[in-house]
């Protein structure tokens, strides 16, 4: 692949090309080989130091963040809000600066606010990578269900994906909408209308159903997006009881997709609301697989941003 | 100080006047319209060949920042921008600090305006009583220190009942009563007009139906109490539809846009770009239709621009975190020209919504170059191309979304009551 990685920020997976998109994947391929050592650590990075910087709170994502810069031979150091200056009043501009002056490599930061990291990466020299923002994206989590989808079909074009829950306050749903749309897939939306965002078939291959069944029935992928009652508050839906019973998964509408097709959820799964456990846990769920693959994903996302240059 | 404005397309919808004249100005009072004329004792000449010679233009709705926020503008810097910007009235709403509730505060307003300000200032006080929405201001008094009209801009009046009896209060003093009309449940925590853009971008949506409710309300209240109402910044299809019908049927109702609402889209907002965040947000191509189809069939009465001066440090920010507003008085008169250019409106029309119309609304004597008026009148250069740039707009803020932007069309010469006040840039 002739393809060179000139983005100095992973922000939106909107910005990124096909080609580029590729790219990352193949490097996540072969970055999975390091995972499976004994000795699982490279000095590609050594010498880099990653900022991980997470006004959200999160377990996952942050882990995965810093497992992979720590398998690259980066330095990392995690901050998070409770411990940071932003209870000071200090501004992200403010903090981005400070935390510059001490000479990062990459910031990887997950903000509450859409498109803070453009802001960001206006501000600062180094590389951002974006760990979520807002209701935008979730690059990393969007290239990780690529290349989960790619590890089970061999491929990423044609493929017929239905995304169910709340799309409108999903950055995963935006970023596999933008990922899925470039590689060639479908994407078959369904959820309540509460949380169908306006627009949102022109933002790449999608369909909006109106039914669940319509958007699961011979699903290669069907991706079920976490519910958070503080979320939709009180006037998007009723209850997680009758969500549930309209979008949530079972063994039995699991049956309209296809017959071996995969079951995705970004995590952390509310048990019994849009996943039961039978599925959760049953032989067509790739959520583990999803989090396995995320290390390889932050790897190659960090070798590039860095300059896919290694250090040896 | 007496002049002689030679030359110029003389255009006062007013009386009816488009011709190549002279306009002759003695002791801050219009002597005088003809050809030829004379210069009267002592005058300065301006040469206003090839430039249109119009009644000085008004905005009537304008946030000077003062009392409380000079860091973002004050009387004196405020007036400056509005001058340069062709204008010879500002309006200026009350969310100062301390807010326009009473007649102090009026007073410092209208009394710093006359002493340091460079054109003449309005006041509009507010509706109830610390904006708060719960209690009438004293409309009586801040009529009697000089406002020409109520609003709690920024902050609509929840209360349906308190803004039925706001109208009639109103009516009964006679002060107008000025809308934002927004349904501020609907608002929620949006933060730019809801559509495909706002869905792309993963920002909080404002919805079109929030600002058509609240104007269907107020219409619907002024046509109830038989009191005038007038909505400030339509900015949706719907609510010119709701206003035309209520015409159509006789409603006291007017209303004003603004020039970002007939100029640009939400699209202005993709690169989370904050000097296009403003409320009502920025919309859609066709809601952009409807305002210019309404400025055409005359629902739409006013050009005001809604000018909200922000510091640098309020604006550059993450989006969410960034201040509605943007400034407007600099670039109002080009960017209203293009409607000319594009065919939307004929310069005459153009002229009522930029000053006889704002002074017919808010009843202050102004709007015409009539013989004997007080001699406000702008010089328009139509032609100048010019650049926005921070370092050269006069307002203290420099939050606009046409900064490096070429305008076309700019203010050659201002004149407030006989004196040059500014002379181009």
């Amino acid at each position: 692949m002739a393809t060179e990685f000139k983005h100095k920020d992973i922000i939106a997976l909107r910005d990124l090309s096909k080609d580029e998109i590729e790219l990352l994947i193949s490097t996540a391929e072969s970055m999975r080989e390091v995972n499976g050592r004994a000795i699982k650590k490279v000095p590609t990075l050594r010498g880099k130091t990653i900022i991980n910087l997470f006004y959200e709170a999160s377990t996952r994502t942050r882990t995965s963040f810093e497992i992979a810069g720590k398998r690259l031979s980066a330095d990392t150091v995690n901050i998070s809000p409770s411990t940071s200056s932003s209870t000071k009043g200090e501004t992200l501009a403010d903090t981005a600066l400070n935390l510059l002056a001490m000479k990062p490599d990459i910031i990887v930061m997950r903000h509450a606010v859409s498109g803070a990291h453009y802001f960001l990466a206006k501000k600062v020299g180094c590389s951002v990578i974006n760990a979520g923002d807002g209701a935008h994206e979730h690059p990393s989590q969007g290239l990780l269900d690529l290349l989960t989808m790619k590890d089970r079909f061999g491929r990423l074009d044609g493929l017929k994906v239905a995304i169910v829950g709340d799309i409108t306050h999903s950055r995963v749903a935006r970023s596999d909408i933008q990922g899925l749309t470039k590689m060639g897939s479908s994407i078959y939306l369904a959820g309540p209308p509460t949380m169908m965002p306006p627009g949102v078939e022109r933002l790449g291959n999608v369909t909006v159903c109106s039914t669940m069944k319509e958007a699961v029935s011979d699903a290669d992928v069907v991706m079920m997006l976490r519910i958070q009652q503080e979320r939709q508050g009180k006037t998007l839906m009723p209850n997680a009881r009758e969500y549930s019973r309209y979008f949530g998964l079972n063994p039995e509408n699991l049956k309209w997709a296809k017959p071996d097709a995969m079951v995705m959820h970004p995590g952390p799964i509310n048990r019994g609301v849009e996943l039961s456990s039978y599925v959760a846990d049953g032989s067509q769920s790739h959520v583990l697989k999803q989090v396995e693959n995320g290390v390889a994903v932050r790897m190659a996302m960090l070798y590039h941003v860095c300059g896919g240059e290694l250090a040896e | 100080m007496n002049l002689l404005i030679k030359g110029g397309r003389v255009i006062d919808p007013s009386q009816g006047l488009d011709d190549t004249l002279d306009v002759a100005v003695e002791n801050g009072k219009v002597k005088e319209i003809g050809p030829g004329l004379a210069a009267p004792a002592g005058a300065e000449i301006i040469d206003a060949t090839g430039r249109y010679v119009v009644p000085g233009l008004i905005d009537m709705h304008v946030h000077l920042r003062d009392p409380g926020l000079e860091y973002k503008e004050d009387i004196v810097s405020g007036t400056k921008a509005a001058v340069a910007g062709g204008f010879t009235s500002v309006v200026c709403m009350p969310n100062t600090k301390p807010c326009i509730d009473n007649k102090t505060v009026a007073s410092y307003i209208i009394t710093k305006a006359a002493t340091e300000g460079c054109c003449n200032v309005f006041p509009v006080g507010t509706i109830t009583q610390g904006m708060a929405g719960e209690r009438l201001a004293e409309m009586g008094e801040l009529k009697e220190a000089g406002c020409v009209a109520v609003s709690d801009d920024g902050r609509p009046v929840r209360n349906s009942e308190l803004m039925r009896r706001a109208l009639e209060y109103a009516n009964g003093i006679g002060i107008l009563v000025i809308s934002h009309a927004e349904e501020l449940e609907l608002v929620g925590e949006g933060v730019m007009n809801e559509g495909v853009t706002s869905t792309e971008l993963g920002l909080k949506g404002i919805p079109r139906v929030a600002e058509d409710i609240a104007t269907a309300r107020e219409v619907m209240l002024a046509e109830y109490t038989g009191a005038a109402v007038h909505i400030a910044h339509v900015s949706t299809s719907g609510s010119v539809q709701i206003i035309r019908e209520a015409k159509a049927r006789g409603v006291k109702v007017t209303c004003e846009t603004a020039p970002h609402y007939f100029t640009l889209t939400d699209d202005a907002v993709r690169g989370y770009t904050t000097n296009a965040k403003m409320n009502p947000p920025l919309r859609e191509s066709a809601d952009v239709a409807a305002i210019k189809q309404g400025l055409k069939d005359g629902t739409i009465d006013a050009i005001a621009t809604d000018h909200a001066p922000h510091h640098l440090d309020e604006k550059d920010l993450e989006f969410n975190a960034a201040l509605n507003g943007i400034i407007g008085l600099e670039t109002s008169l080009p960017l209203s020209l293009g409607l000319v250019r594009e065919g939307v409106l004929t310069l005459h029309q153009l002229i009522e919504k930029m000053s006889c119309n704002p002074a017919k609304i808010l009843t202050i004597n102004r709007g015409t170059i009539e013989i004997g008026s007080v001699a406000d009148i702008t010089v328009i250069d139509p032609v100048k191309d010019w650049t926005v740039e921070a370092a050269t707009l006069a307002s203290k803020s420099k939050n606009s979304p046409w900064l490096g932007a070429t305008m076309t069309g700019a203010a050659a010469t201002t004149v407030v009551a006989g004196n040059v006040v500014f002379n181009g840039r």
